[in-house]
């Protein structure tokens, strides 16, 4: 038994400690918002944020999170009411199959909350690491942008995760 | 009276001529300056060569800031002596060399003075550059006056005095520019010769992998036994070699070609961008490098075959190899690592099995601990290994528990000193290495152009 601090919430997860952080979310905690891709740390489709910073839940052990706060893209918003970054993702039509988009979203935000305002070759350097084989790439880039201009300009979502953690 | 007045007279002629001699030393004419010579003037078959010897230089590397426009310099590379920045040698009129002829370009090549007459500094290696033929500079000539030419102004250097001032460059040259040419060893075969000549002289492989002295310049008892290049160490490419299996040809050429070897491993930090280079150019002058540095590192004595059996006995047998998580290091190692680094999938699309890898056999623990933190970026536009970093996800005592136990169990040396004072360095150069990327070129330059995928 561990504890494991996901979305504000502290969660008694029952785990060897090596277990993949994915497979506790996924498996234990019935949060599917990260995507087993490759399971190798490869393609990025994994990507939740642990305390603030982008990381690959696949290759990440729960042994490594003592302590540590995760936030998947759950913790972000909700259908009702959606993050900026799921908002822009929408209205840019971001996402083809999706599989890549909560990844992508993911490691989007933990760069927005660090770089509020990126440029457009700070994004791609960033979003590197994710891949996307239904070459959505230039709307993921806009939506980026867009959500940068909505946590800037437009007043926060409602359950106050509006990026700033 | 009269004696004074000698003693004075030959105090003034000493030091006038101590002045002359002095001048001689340190004084350089200009040479005078061309209208940049028109691109079609140079034979493409020149040119042509001229790139691959640019690309055997990784004249490249310095030359361009990272994402930056080619050959236009303005890479700050630190010394123990401060920082220096590449210059612009692109045919740029006012900024880089348009108005230097190739004279100019040949005596900066030989012996460090640019067009104007001013000394440079010997982060240009131009203590290896001798050795280049004439013929050589004159096709790296024709190959830089053909690039684009940039404006881009040479920034100021941090130096501190007196090593800001150009002549002091001088007296270092008096004492280790010996400013010979390459002489080919009848002995050896032409083979070797090709490749003597280019590891020597053009690829100036001694400028990182050999240790300097206090004053800069490289260590010539010591030449090759692994020196320092930012945060990384270049290791000792001789007999004092610490990989663990001995380095063979055919692994030598297979590593500087492809960018990594079965029994060696991926080359990252500054290495890969030399072998990105060499992957381009004729396969014969890498085969040449290849051989010629077999012969530096040495037939391996007896003891190291015998230990290198033992580590390939090591790897092939599965009992051993069963991770153990019976530490902390040993857990992160189990679970976080051992998916690739002990999946049997051959390299380059696993991890190399790290009884294998240099790094752990190392003298320090910055080439690992910049690798766990950073990871193995993929080559754009190629197949090419790759390794997820851990920077993000595992914290500074967590990334030391873990090198002290892949140095336990994966190399014969004794444990490191100061691990976690190496990680947190390594962790502050990271950082500084990504703050300073600049915007990557060849991108569009904005995604918002709707109509304009």
């Amino acid at each position: 038994m561990m504890t494991l601090k996901v979305n504000g919430h502290d969660h008694q997860i029952d785990a060897d400690p090596d277990t993949p952080l994915l497979y506790a979310l996924r498996e234990e905690l019935k949060l599917n918002a990260a995507k087993f891709g490759c399971g190798l740390g490869q393609c990025g489709a994994c990507t939740v944020i642990v305390d603030g910073k982008a990381v690959l839940s696949c290759v990440t052990p729960l042994l490594l999170l003592d302590g540590k706060q995760v936030t998947t893209l759950e913790g972000l918003g909700t259908v009702e009411t959606p993050a900026p970054i799921q908002r822009a993702f929408m209205e840019e039509q971001a996402a083809q199959c999706g599989y890549c988009i909560a990844g992508m979203m993911m490691r989007a935000q933990a760069l927005l909350q660090r770089n509020p305002k990126p440029t457009d070759a700070q994004i791609r350097d960033e979003l590197e690491p994710n891949l996307c084989r239904c070459g959505t790439h230039m709307r993921i880039l806009r939506a980026v942008h867009r959500a940068a201009q909505l946590m800037d300009t437009a007043e926060l979502t409602t359950n106050g995760q509006g990026g700033v953690q | 009276m009269s004696k004074s007045r000698i003693i004075a007279g030959a105090a003034i002629t000493a030091l006038i001529g101590g002045a002359i001699a002095a001048f001689a030393v340190v004084w350089r004419p200009a040479i005078e300056a061309i209208g940049p010579p028109a691109p079609q003037s140079f034979d493409p078959a020149l040119v042509k060569r001229g790139r691959d010897l640019a690309a055997i230089g990784n004249c490249s590397d310095c030359h361009t800031v990272r994402g930056g426009k080619s050959f236009a310099g303005g890479l700050p590379v630190p010394t123990p002596f401060g920082t220096i920045y590449s210059s612009n040698i692109t045919p740029d009129a006012d900024t880089g060399i348009g108005r230097w002829s190739e004279a100019a370009f040949r005596r900066a090549m030989r012996s460090g003075v640019d067009r104007a007459g001013y000394h440079l500094y010997p982060t240009f290696p131009y203590d290896h550059f001798t050795n280049v033929t004439d013929e050589d500079d004159r096709a790296l000539y024709a190959f830089l006056m053909t690039r684009p030419a940039v404006h881009a102004p040479a920034r100021a250097n941090n130096l501190a005095f007196p090593l800001n001032q150009r002549f002091v460059v001088a007296g270092w040259k008096l004492l280790f520019l010996k400013g010979e040419t390459y002489k080919p060893d009848s002995a050896q075969s032409a083979e070797w010769n090709r490749g003597a000549y280019l590891v020597e002289g053009l690829a100036h492989c001694g400028a990182c992998h050999t240790p300097r002295n206090v004053l800069g310049a490289e260590k010539a008892s010591a030449a090759f036994s692994g020196g320092d290049v930012d945060n990384w160490h270049a290791y000792a490419i001789n007999a004092k070699s610490l990989s663990p299996l001995p380095w063979t040809t055919e692994a030598l050429f297979h590593y500087l070609r492809q960018g990594w070897d079965p029994d060696h491993g991926v080359a990252r930090g500054p290495m890969a961008e030399v072998v990105g280079n060499l992957s381009s150019v004729p396969q014969s002058d890498v085969h040449a490098i290849a051989l010629y540095m077999r012969s530096v590192f040495g037939t391996p004595t007896p003891d190291r075959l015998s230990q290198a059996s033992v580590t390939q006995a090591q790897i092939k047998s599965p009992s051993v190899q069963a991770a153990q998580a019976d530490s902390p290091g040993g857990s992160i190692y189990a679970a976080a690592c051992a998916t690739c680094h002990e999946s049997d999938r051959p390299l380059p699309y696993s991890g190399i099995n790290l009884r294998l890898s240099t790094s752990l056999s190392a003298p320090d623990p910055r080439n690992a601990a910049n690798i766990i933190l950073s990871g193995i970026r993929p080559v754009a536009g190629e197949r090419s290994p790759i390794m997820p970093g851990f920077a993000n996800s595992m914290n500074d005592d967590q990334i030391s528990a873990l090198l002290n136990y892949l140095r336990g169990r994966f190399s014969n040396q004794p444990a490191w000193a100061g691990v976690e004072q190496t990680v947190r360095d390594a962790r502050k150069s990271e950082t500084v290495f990504l703050q300073t990327q600049p915007e990557r070129s060849g991108a569009p330059a904005s995604s918002m152009q709707r109509d304009k995928p």
